[in-house]
């Protein structure tokens, strides 16, 4: 009797288990569709990105299901607006995973946002793709099993516009600021500040001005700049407050005073057409710029920009080319995971598992996941220009930095990392492409 | 002090240039904000979005003026007509199916459904304008720019920023002025303002003053956003950052005090435009400290008059 009721509890003790962890020990059902909750600004300033993000997945999840979807089964997004705050968000991440049962989730433009979810992929074990946050706070404070960033971070994107001015104009003695006031702004100009330091110590910053998120009106920093006369201005605003803070410096000559550097200029440069003057440097955020002069596969960039501007009447912008890279990854992920099985849907942690060093085609090119989950892009910075194809300015003399050539190595923090540069990383500046 | 102003005397005054056209944008805001909240004792949140709808507005006519081959002067001629378009279609609106339903009802019930208001119209400029900036600055670039001198070297501002927002501005103050104390209209007004049972026992039809006050309120936020369209670019949410220093400014210069909020402006603006200069920390703050300190002073505001509470 004894022994008989230690069998029992025995069994069932092994499948109380097995269901508890949710089959992971053995064969995963495949679901009738891939639920994958994205989150994105659909409203406020940053839905400037959000909007466009959006309707590249809409755009790239009806192409995937068109040719069959992912693993055989179709792709359902769940958009959630990032816009009301941080608290809201988390709930919402928990009501995807809990309540509609989402797969994979997207998180997020705001690197506020990014923070703050990818705790709950390590509580809730489930694969989040960070799309488009930059802090490189995500991986240097701490480890995420189940956290992957598709794109680079905010160390290389800094870094690789100051490389290329250095290059480009190395005899500049002083600087001013200008960012928004929030932590992309101040965590930008850190970095830059770092790294300036020890590739060109002694510049002059003459001002560091930081003004409201969405301040719709520059004209006083734009007199304290016309008058400080800095030889360069570093901007890494986005969105309407850059095309503002442009305008207004175009307006009253600005930029015949100073270089400009702008590292996220891309995604406001075709709303500005000319007002951009040609000479000034303009990153990406990554290698997709629209003009790719060598992109991997030239039919497929085209095929990319072209099926958006067909749709949409616009260009893609550099928050479209992040949301591509993360289906892309996710397509990527979820192939490799089922050939990891022999043909078996993965539970979460085999999803996870798959993830982990993935290299993924892009629009431009192909990125690789580290052992963190941070992927390996390459940047593109350049002079802003004039062609016959484009009503905007796009870059000139491009400079591909490689990705592990301006990324934080693993295990470092990036400002410990920037302080052990030194001035021979621009013997190693590839020449323009 | 003396040495200070030696060194910084030039900084100074181009900082007092940024900050009477600063003032002059927050206060053609304000104002209407101000109107409304003396005659219908509503705290309008959804003045921000008239601001937004004006700009939008402004904006889209100016764009297709310019499509149409029209002089740069139509315009200035859009940035009026979507003023007026705007206030003599949604401020009625607005009045006449929404306000007067809770005329008297607690203020957070008051709060709450202009707050929704604002949410829709938000939503609203989505659906219309969409997400991505939308500019038109040619009546600021027609003009174009003068250099003022700055010791050794000059610096160049916008006409339209130096000359068109403050006159507009100090034009619209004179006007207002004139309109409520010299018109009949006006004192009516003034009047509702003071009291409205007391008015409404007079013979006047208070209805129809709150209905002429918030159409000419939401003109004036309109007026605003229009104006200052071609200086920036509109995005979502533009309404919202409008808003809240309307509020401090409403609240700095007293209830109704249509002269107070030009005061309060002038304060802010140039307490801004200092800061941006010798400060930029406190930029942002500038104006609200402004607010603190005179609250702390004068609780009523600074042309506000203190009010016996009915029992």
């Amino acid at each position: 009797m004894t022994q008989e009721l230690s069998r029992r509890a025995l069994m069932g003790a092994t499948a109380g288990s097995l269901l508890l962890a949710g089959g992971n020990a053995g064969a995963q059902q495949k679901p009738s569709e891939l639920r994958v909750g994205i989150t994105t600004f659909l409203s406020g300033p940053a839905s400037v990105f959000g909007v466009p993000s959006k309707q590249m997945a809409e755009l790239l999840f009806e192409q995937v299901n068109a040719q069959g979807g992912i693993g055989g089964i179709p792709v359902k997004p769940y958009f959630v607006d990032e816009a009301p705050g941080t608290e809201h968000l988390v709930g919402e991440y928990r009501r995807l995973v809990q309540n509609e049962g989402v797969h994979v989730m997207f998180a997020s433009i705001s690197s506020g946002s990014c923070l703050a979810c990818t705790p709950l992929s390590d509580e809730m074990r489930k694969t989040t793709l960070l799309w488009d946050c930059g802090t490189q706070r995500i991986f240097e404070e701490g480890k995420h099993p189940f956290a992957f960033r598709t794109q680079g971070f905010g160390t290389p994107e800094v870094l690789a516009p100051l490389l290329y001015l250095l290059k480009h104009k190395p005899d500049f003695k002083s600087i001013a600021v200008i960012n928004q006031d929030y932590a992309w702004g101040r965590d930008s100009w850190e970095l830059w500040k770092t790294a300036m330091d020890v590739l060109k110590p002694g510049v002059r910053v003459v001002a560091e001005m930081f003004p409201r998120l969405g301040a719709t009106d520059y004209s006083t920093e734009v007199t304290r700049l016309l008058a400080s006369r800095p030889d360069v201005i570093l901007t890494t605003s986005w969105g309407g407050d850059l095309v503002t803070l442009v305008r207004q410096a175009a307006e009253r000559r600005l930029f015949e005073r100073s270089t400009f550097v702008m590292p996220v200029a891309e995604a406001s440069l075709q709303l500005l057409g000319k007002v951009v003057p040609a000479g000034h440097v303009i990153g990406a955020r990554g290698d997709h710029w629209n003009n790719h002069p060598k992109p991997k596969d030239p039919a497929k960039l085209a095929k990319f920009v072209d099926g958006y501007r067909a749709k949409y009447n616009e260009y893609p912008i550099y928050p479209c080319h992040h949301m591509a890279q993360a289906i892309s990854a996710l397509q990527a992920g979820y192939a490799k995971a089922i050939a990891a099985k022999g043909g078996g849907w993965p539970n979460d942690q085999e999803l996870a598992n798959a993830f982990r060093g993935l290299t993924f085609d892009t629009p431009t090119s192909t990125i690789t996941l580290r052992e963190d989950g941070q992927g390996l892009e390459d940047q593109i910075v350049g002079l802003s220009s004039f062609n016959d194809k484009f009503p905007f300015a796009v870059p000139k003399d491009m400079i591909m930095f490689p990705a592990a050539m301006v990324s934080t190595p693993v295990g470092m923090k990036s400002v410990d990392w920037l302080k052990t540069l030194t001035p021979a990383i621009l013997a190693q500046t590839p020449a323009p492409i | 002090m003396a040495g200070w102003l030696q060194d910084n005397g030039l900084l100074l005054g181009l900082a007092v240039l940024d900050g009477l056209a600063y003032a002059a944008l927050v206060f053609m805001v304000a104002v209407g904000l101000n109107l409304v909240f003396g005659v219908l004792r509503i705290v309008n949140v959804a003045h921000g979005s008239l601001f937004a709808i004006g700009a939008y507005t402004a904006a889209s006519l100016g764009l297709f003026f310019a499509s149409q081959g029209l002089p740069p002067l139509a315009g200035y001629f859009a940035l009026v007509l979507a003023a007026a378009l705007v206030g003599a279609l949604l401020g009625p609106l607005i009045e006449r199916f929404l306000l007067r339903r809770i005329y008297g009802h607690e203020e957070v019930l008051q709060l709450l459904v202009t707050f929704a208001l604002f949410m829709i119209l938000e939503d609203v400029q989505k659906l219309v304008w969409g997400v991505q900036p939308v500019s038109q600055d040619l009546p600021m670039t027609y003009l174009g720019t003068i250099d003022v001198p700055f010791g050794d070297d000059e610096i160049p501002f916008t006409k339209y920023q130096l000359f068109v927002l403050p006159g507009i501005a100090v034009a619209t103050l004179v006007g207002l002025a004139l309109f409520l104390r010299r018109t009949l209209a006006g004192r009516m007004i003034v009047a509702v303002t003071a009291d409205k049972e007391a008015a409404t026992a007079m013979g006047i039809d208070a209805t129809r003053i709150m209905l002429l006050t918030f159409t000419a309120g939401a003109a004036l936020a309109a007026l605003g956003g229009a104006l200052a369209s071609p200086t920036t670019s509109l995005v979502p949410g533009v309404g919202a950052q409008t808003i809240v220093l309307s509020f401090a400014v409403v609240a700095t210069a007293g209830l109704g005090q249509i002269e107070g909020a030009a005061l309060t402006s002038l304060m802010m603006g140039l307490g801004r435009s200092v800061a941006v200069y010798f400060a930029p920390e406190f930029e942002v703050v500038v104006p609200y400290l402004i607010m603190v300190a005179v609250l702390l002073v004068r609780p009523q505001g600074l042309f506000g008059v203190l009010e016996t509470r009915r029992v």
